[in-house]
């Protein structure tokens, strides 16, 4: 199948995938942990760099594609997942990436982004959000929290935001995942599960910004924090936290509770495990919505993955059999077709 | 049949019928019917649908009405025709729309069992206008075609609903009997088009077998008429639209370059049918993407052309405007992408079915900063496959993106059009760079374009984008000369086209008192009111410009040997504007913005006007 890429012959280095550019964000930016983490983890995903095509909008994010030494397009706001598309149907031996950011993807792109999952188009998309305008110097975005004092904001801003991992399970994502900046390790693992992935694959990725937004993520990312409030997802092991993992979520109905392993009245087999595969979409919305409830934990990891036909292959199959069945296309048959007469 | 030889039959040089009925009552199917039978009947023809946006409005009202016209000659013409000899009118709100335009001793041909009291206030008719003498003057034929369409068919078993849908067939039946055509491309196309329905099949089979016999019977018609063949050039024909004709031309620019075409669209009125037809080329390994959005149609074409397809977007005004951000994109990410834009009238959502030239400075100059592009425009239905293939070419070799303008009714218009061998149209060259040695992304060949690779080539790795670029390196650059040089670059690149063009041709004297100038679509009318003036003693001569921008090298010379120069338009006058900018010449306009193509007698009174009747005589 034409969908299939090619494995990568030589090992490459993280090295191999840095264009030489210099990176021009923020020190400290949580982008540039981004860019090291995929720099490390795409000489595992075994395609050779020609092969992978980055796609970005605008925003701090989209700068992304400069950094990277494959094929890469800087686009235009919002566009990144159409221009995404359209490669991956014309070109299914590419491996698409989208590097984008909360305003890029969720505000001017949303259209784009919701039709793409819904398509299951094979392409991955890294959402960089830190809750903020970054490029346009701090303005409040569609992921920020409601009352977020910005420049556009100055009584605190009166919108609700989304939940983007809601948001792309709603859209019909094949792939759902959250890490963050500050996860180094969890990122990577993240990254290379989503390379693997066939069809359209979701990571939000919680990214610091240091000048417009610095320290929105700490109240759970943070070391003091996170033992209590990340919630370390993994395949088929119960969602346990807090210190040493004594606390876990049981479902109580479609609620989820936080319950105390250490106090004698609940053990670990009353603990929600966690299966990716869940054919209940209504767990896996419960699971991106946890946070709502602020005395639970922010879930991190793959959320869902579902396999089913990609778009693309859908477009190639269709081609195939129809070619099988009416033959190679002949140009002088097309012309001379239908209804034609002779004047001699 | 044997009384068919009982009426004579009177031998016509051409003919203009309209069809018009309610939106629902199959107009357009009939009018295309009658038109693909005349042309097999080797009549050069030109047709104009003319139908409402609504799909199914209010039965019975004015503003429901859809109408089909065909013009058929047995000489070379050029447009739809300017008064109908003939209106078929199937209800009161037909007639009222149409009668305005039919000749004065033309022929009516009526439904009268719609002209009840509930379908003559619908179309604001005080009194019946078969029972007074508003209709004094034309020739009408009362038939009661519901009466004679439903007694035909009793015993079918359809529903009364199905068998009033094939009331149609009955009018083309009659129409046929009327002008001496042949049933069977009717009759085959019926049975490719319901062969699992039998049922409906043989009730239309019937209706129109029906509708042709009533004809032969009924003592109402004292004469039949025909019109003979043309004298077209030798070749096989075929009658096609001009968004067929577009479609066409992209899958043959596909093959002749050896790219795989991808389409990135959204169903937009007049245009949505190239989408359609492209659709079913799979076998061809066409790609059509039906997008989200227009915004996503044109940036997945764009995604399409980085990865080394031929790309194209087709839409009309409204969603240019929306594309235009990411025509600027192409323009600086140098791509080639082919934009068609069959307009429509304007602004805003405006007349969507209907016709108009009104796009051309949109299409010129609607993006921000300095975004040339190439601008081609098609003059007739089967120019379309022609100007599809230049656009294509064009855009491959100057990697840019191209504007191809066509309009709805050419779009939708269909003429017959000799077919060319594949073999009589040329290849378009394509380099795809794979060498490492020497590549830069924003290098130069000798027109100025930049090279294309295809992502997965090994070693040449790029990035490009929005942001401005230096040049050769393609790397971002703020700096300020840098932004003066590519501007200029980009711009020197279009003009280049320039020495790639065909030049302006002048049909009739190359130098004299007076030249109509048209382009895209009027080039019928013009042609035809040019040639009847001159039939008539007048001197005048025409050109017609389908590359616009830039436009041939020659213009300035041909424009520079004409006391006057008249430019007709469909809007307040486009070109008119930019032949005054681009070479300080005064013209001459003639603008008339109704949603419809240009009454060839119109542009004729205006040459008389100019030339004060008396030149040449």
């Amino acid at each position: 199948m034409a969908n299939n890429i090619d494995a990568a012959p030589v090992k490459l280095t993280a090295k191999d995938f840095s264009s030489g550019q210099d990176v021009r964000w923020c020190p400290g930016c949580g982008d540039y942990s981004i860019l090291a983490q995929v720099q490390r983890s795409f000489p595992e995903i075994n395609i050779p760099k020609e092969k992978i095509v980055w796609i970005s909008g605008i925003g701090c994010s989209s700068r992304f594609t400069y950094y990277m030494n494959t094929y890469g397009f800087h686009s235009i706001h919002g566009r990144a997942t159409a221009i995404a598309t359209g490669v991956k149907i014309a070109r299914p031996d590419l491996s698409v990436w989208v590097a984008t950011g909360d305003g890029d993807l969720m505000s001017i792109g949303g259209n784009h982004f919701i039709h793409t999952c819904r398509k299951n188009v094979d392409i991955k998309i890294l959402l960089f959000n830190n809750e903020i305008y970054g490029l346009t110097k701090g303005q409040y975005s569609p992921t920020s929290a409601k009352g977020l004092v910005t420049k556009t904001s100055p009584y605190g801003s009166v919108d609700y935001p989304f939940n983007p991992l809601s948001l792309a399970l709603g859209a019909g994502a094949s792939f759902v995942a959250r890490t963050a900046d500050t996860e180094a390790k969890h990122m990577q693992e993240i990254i290379k599960r989503a390379a693997e992935h066939k069809g359209t694959a979701f990571v939000e990725i919680l990214q610091n910004c240091v000048i417009f937004n610095d320290g929105v993520f700490d109240p759970i990312t943070d070391k003091v924090n996170k033992a209590e409030k990340m919630l370390m997802l993994k395949q088929g092991e119960p969602m346990l936290f807090g210190k040493d993992n004594k606390k876990g979520i049981k479902l109580d109905g479609f609620k989820p509770v936080v319950i105390d392993l250490n106090d004698g009245a609940n053990s670990v087999n009353d603990v929600w495990v966690h299966d990716e595969k869940d054919t209940s979409h209504a767990r896996a919305f419960i699971l991106a919505h946890l946070a709502d409830n602020p005395e639970l934990p922010t879930p991190f990891g793959v959320i869902r993955q579902e396999f089913k036909p990609t778009y693309d292959e859908g477009v190639e199959r269709q081609i195939a059999h129809i070619t099988e069945k009416k033959g190679v296309g002949n140009l002088e048959s097309l012309l001379f077709n239908g209804n034609t007469w002779e004047v001699n | 049949m044997a009384q068919e030889t009982e009426k004579e039959i009177l031998d016509l040089k051409e003919v203009t019928i309209r069809f018009a009925g309610d939106s629902g009552d199959g107009m357009q199917l009939t009018g295309s019917q009658f038109s693909d039978t005349t042309a097999l009947m080797g009549n050069d023809l030109g047709t104009l649908p003319d139908y409402p946006a609504e799909i199914r409005a209010p039965a019975g009202t004015l503003y429901g009405v859809s109408g089909f016209q065909v013009h058929f000659s047995s000489r070379d013409i050029h447009t739809p025709g300017d008064t109908p000899d003939v209106l078929v009118a199937m209800n009161p709100a037909a007639l009222r729309k149409n009668i305005v335009d039919l000749k004065r001793d033309g022929i009516i041909i009526v439904n009268t069992d719609s002209f009840d009291a509930k379908n003559l206030k619908l179309a604001k008719y005080d009194k019946n206008p078969l029972e007074d003498d508003s209709l004094t003057g034309y020739k009408v034929y009362p038939v009661p075609i519901t009466t004679l369409t439903s007694s035909a068919l009793k015993d079918s078993g359809l529903s009364f609903k199905d068998i009033d849908r094939c009331k149609n067939f009955f009018a083309l039946g009659l129409m046929y009997w009327l002008f001496n055509r042949p049933l069977e491309p009717t009759l085959n196309w019926l049975i490719s088009k319901f062969k699992n329905k039998p049922e409906i099949l043989n009730a239309n089979e019937t209706a129109l077998k029906t509708g042709y016999y009533f004809g032969d019977t009924t003592e109402i018609f004292e004469n039949r008429y025909t019109v003979e063949p043309a004298k077209l050039k030798k070749g096989i024909y075929r009658n096609i639209s001009g968004n067929e004709a577009t479609a066409l031309g992209f899958v043959t620019a596909s093959l002749k370059s050896g790219l795989p075409l991808f389409l990135g669209s959204y169903p937009i009125t007049p245009a949505t049918e190239i989408l359609q037809y492209l659709a079913g080329y799979k076998n061809f390994g066409v790609k059509t993407f039906q997008a989200e959005d227009e915004i996503a149609g044109i940036t997945a074409a764009i995604g399409a052309a980085f990865s080394g397809s031929l790309a194209i977007t087709t839409t009309s005004g409204p969603g240019v405007a929306l594309k235009t951000e990411a025509i600027g994109l192409g323009v600086m990410t140098e791509l080639p992408l082919v934009i068609i834009n069959v307009q429509r009238g304007g602004p805003s959502t405006g007349l969507p079915t209907k016709t108009e030239q009104a796009d051309l400075l949109q299409a010129m100059y609607s993006r921000n900063g300095e975004a040339p592009i190439p601008v081609l425009a098609a003059a007739t239905p089967s120019d379309c496959f022609y100007m599809a293939i230049e656009a294509s070419r064009i855009a491959i070799k100057y990697m840019t993106p191209v504007m191809l303008l066509t309009d709805g009714y050419i779009g939708n218009g269909t003429e017959p059009w000799r077919i060319p061998h594949e073999n009589e149209i040329a290849d378009i060259p394509v380099k795809f760079v794979t060498e490492k040695e020497g590549f830069a992304p924003y290098s130069r060949d000798e027109n100025l374009a930049r090279p294309w690779v295809r992502p997965g080539t090994p070693g040449l790795e790029h990035r490009i984008g929005g942001l401005e670029k230096a040049n050769i390196t393609g790397n971002v650059n703020y700096d300020p000369s840098n932004h003066d040089f590519m501007v200029k670059l980009r711009e020197e690149k279009i003009q280049n086209v320039k020495n790639d063009i065909p030049d302006l041709t002048v049909q009739g004297n190359t130098e004299g008192e007076l030249l109509v100038l048209g382009w895209g679509g009027t080039y019928g009318a013009i042609k035809e009111a040019v040639d009847k003036a001159t039939s008539k003693g007048i001197i005048v001569s025409q050109a017609h410009l389908r590359y616009i921008h830039p436009m041939p090298k020659n213009t300035k010379e041909v424009l520079s040997k004409f006391k006057k120069i008249l430019i007709p338009e469909i809007n307040l006058g486009q070109l008119a504007k930019i032949i005054r900018s681009e070479f300080l010449i005064d013209v001459l306009q003639y603008n008339l913005v109704r949603g419809l193509p240009f009454r060839s007698s119109d542009i004729e009174n205006q040459i008389v006007e100019i030339l004060g009747g008396k030149n040449g005589k």
